[in-house]
């Protein structure tokens, strides 16, 4: 009889079969014939509970960015927090470093140059966790088939990528105050415009977390998101410290396209004796343009991802 | 009216990789399922169970075929699947560093539960499945079935219509076990919960399916209730016998069955009629052959008969 390739080949009995060790309460036992199904030639399904009111569910609706972007952020914060406090060393340390080592090449009454390696430092922070941490999260999760947790929740993917990228800064945010006051102090500074970092660091996380997202979904391998996060923050690096001047022309063409270059020359003005507030708000606009371009970027990822 | 579908799922067909190291994982599969409804998939390891649900939760896009969900197709309502489901997918990792308790509130607040709904429906799972004692673990410092079971926490709470679990018990001892399928069976009960499980072990898909699809390389070979397809295979009965020494070889019986059994070692499965597996049993049992049989048993077919008589190979369904 019943051997069929599809649901609709046997005749209607009541579905009593199994009798398991549970007990359970069959709601309804219909055989109503499925009449408005293709194939409705063929003999009706075999009859199935039907629950107490038939109907389509409710659908619930999809989650806010706010909510899922809050769980997102506190489920990342739980993972083994004991890794992440080296994270806030290593990450500053490696800026701190670099502001003693060209202490001794830099001219220090160019308060433009110091103004520019200050900046550039303080956004490496950002960058480190961004692109390096955040692409080699990404690129694990995609190699272990983990993202189809996220993926089969009802929340924007945007959430997904800025609720991770948020999570590392925790830990990493304290790394840029200590960067930026440092280097302010070294070089001696201005430290009135200090406030500018909070908008630079969240404007420059947004960006550069966007992109180490979108390198780590894409990467056809998780060693190669690895290299690839690790090969950005090296151009973050190199282009944001040297000061714009001092490169080559093919150099200074490469740190214009470079979206953190933004977030570093508004950083930098911020360190000058007279803001000038035009150029600073024009960066930073620059920052959140790119930032919104750089997490579609992920989002796109994140669904090519969903749908290979 | 008629029964609501859950799922109604035509000539769905999905090719794995590409040019001579390509598999068809999914051939051409139709499906209706209810509201309402726990419906089972079983077949072997790498039969394209997985590849099946995956495309029911829009994680794959199939090759060709049609999903729609509640009368709507899925490619029109990519979000679809995400709104309606619970997923449980073969992979954890994403939870791996995160307590118990965390894992579950915050994927019940990416569901959109409110804080305290949130907080109350995870204190509820937590308890429901016996996880509360490791509640603050963190998944990866869990044994193998603690962890599954709190993965299943995850994918029940927030209460979806729908819950796809690929493998939900899969490691789980009987007790857990158990308490997963009442868990499932009072959401199906309470709410017209439709569930879709894959399933290698055959008293689960016998005790808590409403109805199975069989799948073998890609193509659904049967799909019906547990007793009506165990009826459609045969009438015959499975005599499992197993020897603590050699059976007397002269005896009439013992030389009968040896001819009909399928021996693996000093066991012997034998199918045959009830009323003559009744019989020989019987004989056996009060005559000399007793002194050296050290256990037997009489069964009804099982869906592993039916698979195997539909022609899969029984290598991985279990039966505990
Ligand atoms: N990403 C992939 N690339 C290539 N082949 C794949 C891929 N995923 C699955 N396959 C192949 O497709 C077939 C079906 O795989 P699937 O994962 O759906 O099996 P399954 O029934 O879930 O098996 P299991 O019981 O082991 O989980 C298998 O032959 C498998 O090797
Ligand atoms: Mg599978």
């Amino acid at each position: 009889m019943t051997v069929v390739p599809d649901a609709r080949g046997a005749s209607p009995v009541p579905s009593t079969a199994g009798g398991g060790p549970l007990p359970r309460a069959v709601l309804a036992v219909s055989d109503l014939p499925v009449s408005d199904l293709p194939g409705s030639d063929l003999p009706a399904l075999p009859a199935v509970p039907v629950p107490v009111s038939p109907g389509a569910p409710w659908i619930p609706p999809a989650t806010g960015f706010g909510a899922a972007f809050g769980a997102v952020y506190r489920g990342q914060l739980a993972r083994s927090k004991v890794g992440r406090i080296p994270l806030l060393f290593v990450a500053s340390f490696q800026s701190v470093g670099i502001l003693v080592l060209l202490r001794g090449i830099l001219d220090v009454d160019n308060t433009t140059a110091a103004g520019q390696v200050v900046a550039g430092s303080t956004v490496l922070v950002v960058a480190f966790v961004a692109l390096n941490l955040l692409a080699q999260r990404f690129g694990a999760l995609r190699a272990a088939g983990a993202l189809d947790y996220y993926l089969t929740l009802p929340v924007p993917p945007a959430a997904v990528v800025l609720g991770t990228a948020a999570s590392y800064a925790t830990f990493a945010a304290p790394g840029t105050l200590i960067t930026a006051v440092f280097g302010s102090l070294l070089y001696g500074l201005s430290l009135s415009g200090l406030w500018l970092l909070l908008p630079v660091v969240v404007l420059a996380g947004v960006c550069l977390s966007g992109l180490g997202a979108a390198v780590g979904l894409l990467a056809p391998r998780p060693e190669l998101a690895t290299l690839a996060g690790q090969l950005g923050m090296s151009i973050v690096l190199f282009l944001g410290v040297i000061p714009a001047d001092r490169l080559p022309e093919v150099g200074r063409l490469a740190r214009d396209a470079l979206p953190s270059t933004y977030a570093v020359d508004a950083l930098a003005a911020a360190f000058q004796p007279g803001i000038d507030w035009a150029t600073v708000g024009t960066d930073l606009a620059v920052c959140a343009v790119v930032g919104v371009a750089a997490l579609a970027v992920a989002v796109i990822a994140l669904r090519r991802v969903a749908t290979s | 009216m008629g029964v609501v579908l859950s799922y109604a799922v035509r000539g769905l067909t999905r090719r794995h990789g590409a040019g001579e190291h390509a598999v068809l994982a999914n051939d051409r599969i139709d499906l209706d399922i209810s509201q309402g409804e726990v419906f089972g998939v079983l077949g072997p390891n790498g039969a394209g169970k997985t590849t099946l649900v995956r495309q029911l939760m829009g994680l794959l896009r199939p090759d060709a075929g049609t999903i729609t969900m509640f009368g709507q197709d899925v490619r029109d309502a990519p979000d679809l699947p995400a709104r309606l489901a619970g997923y449980l997918g073969q992979a954890d990792h994403a939870l791996a560093e995160l307590p118990v308790a965390t894992a579950v509130g915050t994927t019940a607040r990416m569901r959109g539960l409110s804080r305290a709904a949130a907080r109350t429906a995870r204190a509820a799972i937590l308890e429901e499945l016996g996880l509360t004692a490791v509640a603050n673990r963190p998944l990866a410092r869990l044994s193998g079935g603690q962890r599954r079971l709190a993965c299943v926490a995850t994918a029940l709470v927030g209460d979806r219509p729908v819950l796809i679990l690929d493998e939900p018990t899969t490691g789980l001892d009987p007790v857990a076990r158990r308490a997963v399928w009442a868990a499932l069976q009072r959401r199906r009960d309470a709410t017209g919960t439709t569930v879709v499980l894959i399933t290698h072990n055959v008293l689960e898909a016998e005790s808590v399916l409403d109805r199975v699809a069989v799948l073998e390389a890609g193509r659904v070979i049967a799909c019906d209730t547990p007793g009506q397809l165990k009826a459609s295979v045969s009438g015959d009965v499975r005599l499992d016998l197993a020897w603590r020494s050699e059976p007397p070889a002269d005896d009439p019986t013992v030389a009968l069955l040896a001819g009909l059994a399928t021996t693996n070692g000093r066991r012997w499965t034998v199918r045959m009629a009830p009323a003559a597996a009744r019989d020989a049993l019987g004989r056996l049992t009060t005559g000399a052959a007793f002194a050296a049989l050290d256990d037997f048993s009489l069964a009804t077919p099982s869906l592993e008969d039916v698979y195997l008589t539909l022609g899969g190979a029984s290598r991985d369904l279990e039966r505990t």
